[in-house]
């Protein structure tokens, strides 16, 4: 099952220059959550924050508290641990190159030590189900690379690599914005049976995604969050004139 | 001028590889004579004896090989993963510069150090030695060309591991570093090649051996020495020897390289 993520005071720097000003938000458990806003707004910085990616890249730093359930995210957790229970579908579709289609799915894991096998079938099926890959690639799971699958493909593969370690939330970096038209499609449904079980959160330039498959809405601007409520108040009638602005496609 | 610049292609292609099949053509020209079962099985006959071989220094030579492979392979390819994923600093940059320098340092000198440490300590020549002086040789080589290979691996194959809660050390070893693997492996047969060759820095460490050894604190034979010697010689039986033994060097380097090659090849998948 999902769990809610509560955001305190979060700010983040690279080196010297500050991405994010004081956010505070509540994403809801089992809801699907879209961050919107300009390019360089700091939504992706931000979704970063949440599975402590953002220290990988050097000089970074975030400062503030976010838990995930009842975990505290930069208080006493590994950040290994905490990426278990917090996958991450990320802008461009990157299975493992040298992997097959099962490697890539059973990699996390595999790669921490997992070797039950026939635990391992059974999850990758589970997870390949899930993200609504299983029928195109049942026939070929260890004869292909992860590479030779379609766009498309690879982001429900990556998308069925997150699922397999079973997390509780998942965040998705802008998942559709290599795709065309109809996979991007097949992820939105995706998105729609996912909430059930996880807690989605997703970064999208493309506001009708953020309409079509999100129950809340934030949108971000240089930084902050300028306003926080339910999707349909966002794009219909929201409190800030900015944030107006923006949903009516008067800037960004 | 499509044309022009494909037939300027063509025409450097042609003059890169005109070299190679010159030295192969000759060296099968001069050395096919001389090979036959006793030059692979049978050690070298006494001066002005006609016939023997030089099964000790094939042997030798695969010896002293495994030696610097088991030696510089590793430590050239840790030193490379350093650079690469952990040494965007001083410190890296200091490697970096250590290991072009020692690029550039002759190979005489590098049989010079081996001797300094290795035989002076233990009081006589050694394949050991010989083993040394070649690791050394292939360390900057191997490890310049992993760093190379494991920058070119996409940041986006590493967060990609990172997010399914695959730790730094994992991600580099089972993820970045296979990625890179063909790659790796190129830059590890390059040094192989190199140094498989090499003559200078054996003249004083392995020493050569006109006998069998199988001690490797012992003088040994290696192919390289035993060309040079034999070349120098006055003896015609000698000279085509040594032929034989350049043309038996090369065969066993292309065949070690292609073996690995296709090893690799076989446990990846191809159009990954």
């Amino acid at each position: 099952m999902g769990v809610g993520i509560t955001v305190e005071h979060v700010n983040a720097y690279y080196g010297k220059s500050q991405a994010l000003f004081d956010i505070n938000l509540v994403v809801q458990a089992n809801h699907a959550t879209a961050l919107i806003g300009p390019s360089g707004c700091g939504k992706s910085t931000f979704i970063r924050c949440l599975n402590r990616m953002h220290e990988t890249i050097p000089d970074a730093r975030v400062e503030g508290t976010v838990r995930i359930g009842d975990l505290s995210v930069y208080n006493g957790t590994s950040a290994t641990q905490l990426r278990r229970r917090v996958g991450m579908v990320f802008q461009k579709p990157n299975p493992f190159p040298t992997m097959s289609i099962y490697d890539n799915v059973a990699a996390g894991l595999k790669l921490n030590g997992f070797r039950n096998r026939k635990q391992l079938d059974e999850i990758v099926h589970k997870s390949l189900t899930s993200s609504a890959l299983w029928d195109e690639v049942k026939d070929s799971l260890h004869k292909k690379s992860g590479a030779s699958l379609s766009g498309g493909q690879q982001q429900r593969l990556c998308i069925a690599r997150a699922l397999a370690v079973q997390p509780e939330v998942l965040l998705m970096d802008e998942p559709c914005s290599a795709l065309d038209p109809i996979s991007t499609g097949k992820i939105e449904e995706l998105i729609f049976q996912l909430k059930e079980q996880y807690t989605i959160v997703i970064v999208t330039h493309n506001m009708q995604q953020a309409a079509r498959v999100a129950e809340f809405t934030g949108f971000f601007l240089l930084g902050k969050m300028i306003e926080f409520d339910k999707t349909e108040k966002i794009f219909t009638n929201p409190s800030d004139k900015r944030t107006e602005d923006y949903v009516t496609g008067r800037f960004g | 001028m499509d044309h022009v610049m494909t037939g300027v292609a063509v025409l450097t292609v042609i003059l890169v590889l005109l070299p190679l099949g010159a030295i192969f053509a000759y060296l099968i020209y001069k050395g096919i004579g001389s090979i036959n079962l006793a030059f692979l099985t049978q050690t070298p006959k006494p001066v002005g004896e006609p016939g023997g071989g030089m099964a000790n220094a094939i042997v030798g030579s695969a010896t002293i090989l495994t030696i610097a492979s088991l030696m510089g392979v590793p430590l050239g390819i840790g030193a490379g993963i350093y650079l690469a994923e952990y040494g965007r600093n001083r410190y890296g940059d200091i490697v970096r510069f250590v290991s072009d320098v020692l690029n550039g340092v002759p190979s005489i000198v590098i049989g010079i150090v081996a001797y300094a440490i290795v035989v002076l300590r233990q009081k006589h020549f050694s394949a050991l030695a010989g083993g040394v002086a070649l690791a050394i040789m292939m360390v900057p080589t191997i490890a310049r060309t992993t760093e190379q290979m494991l920058l070119l691996v996409p940041q986006a194959i590493r967060e990609a591991a990172y997010g399914i809660g695959v730790s730094r050390w994992r991600t580099t070893l089972s993820i970045t570093l296979r990625t890179a693997t063909s790659g790796v492996i190129t830059g590890v047969m390059l040094a192989f090649a190199r140094v498989a060759g090499e003559t200078a820095p054996l003249l004083f460490t392995a020493f050569g051996n006109q006998f069998w050894n199988r001690d490797i604190n012992q003088p040994t034979a290696a192919l390289s020495l035993q060309i040079y010697t034999y070349a120098l010689s006055p003896f015609d039986d000698w000279h085509r020897q040594a032929w034989a033994g350049s043309l038996v060097l090369i065969v066993l380097i292309v065949g070690a390289v292609s073996a690995v090659r296709i090893a690799v090849r076989r446990g990846t998948f191809a159009g990954a």
